[in-house]
């Protein structure tokens, strides 16, 4: 089977499919992107399924190489991409070479680039999912980022060539230094003060150092509880503000645990899952509160751009 | 009678809520539910995630019937639990307490005023019920434990805890699965896998199970091993 190989490794690349769904209630991880809406972009313009597994790539890109001409594209962060020191466009399919080498030069804004290749990354699945959970070291390559000397085995590129043409105008605005995202409130918004909400979205929070695919520990303005910084144990949604005893909040991205025990003030909308994932240390993130209709209009917005690329 | 809430989570998930305690019977209504709604089976719900008395329900907004989906909710939620685990014989589970297998077996007994035998005797006693799977794949909360054993956990978690090892925290009680940090106080090591993912069900428990220990020797946690 055709493979890429992996000359450098990057500062964390990863294998990443859309997560391993439908095992949260055994404790399982969902991971998957952090950018989904670029991973499905990425897939997209090469024609692969939706579900194939791409590359994730932080702050500092990889460089591989292919073993058989290939369509691949690269979107998320932007990068300045290389084939064998030719500059490549971003966000639109181009063909590599047998024996040429992707290179990943400055990155410009965003922190997450996404690498899809035609046939996509085929490791074997860990219950079900291709995607690598760092924690529980799981799927990808023995659940580990990439190494210099990995090889990752290809699948059939099939007949398909550039699926799609070059992208007229972003799906979604990468940050440069910080974003504005949308929260709804909830599920535990009584646990807080009657204006926490405000508190929220009053001034920006700053991503700490210690932040990871698991979740960016925000700090900002205290939200302060009523009842406590404890509650029963329960699940753990992707994009979910939870709040411990310091009242600084957690974000919950792609890595989290299944279930936690603190109180969750709000969620960030699914339409900008996407931008949040784009974001790194030292960035900051301006929250506001919107409204269930607001989202939903997001969403589908963000829905038919994409369906644009597929038609 | 509705003595539950939905209360939404963001977009893509709604929480379904029943009494705020951890209780046998809640617990079994938050499984029965959550059963019920996989059965459902219903387009674009994506996971289903029971808790202690809570059920999570992960959906794509985008191709979910949002009204079905929430009638079938109320339907469900306010339907009896169906016949509980509890009431099948318990899965046994063997431990090796004490030793460098349960380096807080000392620390639990001093806790209950109580001899490490009886530490031993008090935690095999009981069946406990499995009222969540969290943390890491395959780890089971479960409970609840006798009193006087039931110590907190520690202040600062220990950097390595060990596959297998078996812990106390509060009235919980659990095995870790895999090699993680942990808090809980360690009184003992099993044999036995929660979790494995080359098994064709990785998994030992799931939420609602029985479960009793048994106490083993070293030798015959060799043969296990």
């Amino acid at each position: 089977m055709n493979a890429m190989r992996v000359v450098k490794a990057g500062m964390l690349t990863t294998i990443q499919d859309r997560g391993r769904w439908g095992l949260q209630s055994r404790g399982v991880p969902v991971a998957g992107p952090m950018d989904p809406v670029s991973h499905r972009l990425a897939n997209l313009l090469v024609g692969n399924d939706a579900d194939a597994a791409t590359l994730e790539v932080t702050l500092l890109g990889p460089q591989l190489e292919f073993e058989d001409e290939r369509v691949i594209a690269v979107t998320g962060a932007e990068f300045e991409v290389l084939v064998d020191s030719k500059p490549m466009p971003m966000h639109a399919p181009f063909v590599v070479a047998a024996e040429s080498q992707l290179r990943f030069g400055a990155r410009r804004r965003g922190a997450r680039a996404y690498v899809a290749i035609a046939g996509g990354i085929v490791v074997p699945p860990t219950l079900g999912s291709r995607s690598t959970h760092l924690i529980s070291g799981m799927g990808g390559i023995d659940g580990r980022p990439l190494r210099a000397g990995d090889r990752l085995p290809l699948g059939d590129a099939g007949h398909g060539r550039c699926a799609a043409p070059a992208l007229s105008h972003p799906i979604q605005a990468l940050p440069l230094g910080g974003a504005s995202i949308r929260v709804l409130p909830g599920p535990q918004r009584e646990y807080f003060v009657d204006d926490a909400l405000e508190v929220l979205a009053s001034e920006p929070y700053t991503i700490g150092h210690n932040s990871d695919r698991m979740g960016f520990r925000l700090s900002g303005p205290r939200l302060s509880h009523v009842r406590g910084a404890d509650i029963i144990s329960d699940a753990t949604p992707l994009g979910v503000l939870q709040v411990p005893a310091s009242g600084q909040p957690i974000l919950l991205m792609a890595d989290r645990q299944t279930a936690g025990g603190y109180p969750k003030i709000a969620t960030v909308i699914t339409a900008d899952i996407g931008i949040a994932g784009q974001l790194g240390p030292g960035d900051t993130i301006k929250f506001q509160v919107c409204t269930p209709a607001e989202a939903m209009t997001a969403l589908i917005a963000q829905e038919r751009a994409l369906m644009a690329v597929e038609a | 009678m509705t003595d539950f809430r939905v209360v939404p989570a963001g977009d893509s998930a709604i929480v379904v809520e029943f009494e705020e305690r951890i209780d046998p019977a809640v617990n079994a209504r938050a499984i029965s539910l959550a059963e019920a709604i996989e059965g459902d089976a219903l387009a674009g719900v994506r996971d289903v995630v029971p808790a202690y008395r809570s059920v999570a329900i992960y959906f794509d907004p985008l191709r979910t019937d949002y009204d079905r989906l929430l009638t079938g909710v109320h339907e469900h939620a306010r339907a009896a639990p169906a016949a509980d685990a509890a009431a099948v014989p318990p899965i046994r589970i063997p431990v090796c307490y004490g030793g460098d297998f349960g380096p807080d077996l000392p620390a639990v007994a001093k806790f209950g005023q109580v001899s490490e035998d009886e530490v031993i005797r008090i935690h095999t006693d009981s069946v406990y019920r499995v009222f969540m799977l969290g943390f890491v794949p395959g780890f089971a909360y479960m409970g609840i434990v006798d009193t006087r054993i039931a110590a907190p956990r520690h202040p600062t978690p220990r950097v390595r805890v060990p596959s297998g090892a078996v812990g106390i925290a509060g009235v919980q009680t659990g095995i870790y699965p895999a090699e993680t940090p942990g808090g809980w106080q360690l009184i003992g090591r099993t044999p036995a896998r929660p979790f494995d993912a080359a098994r064709p069900d990785p998994f030992l428990l799931k939420a609602g199970d029985a479960v009793q220990f048994y106490a083993i020797d070293r030798g015959e946690y060799g043969r296990l091993t």
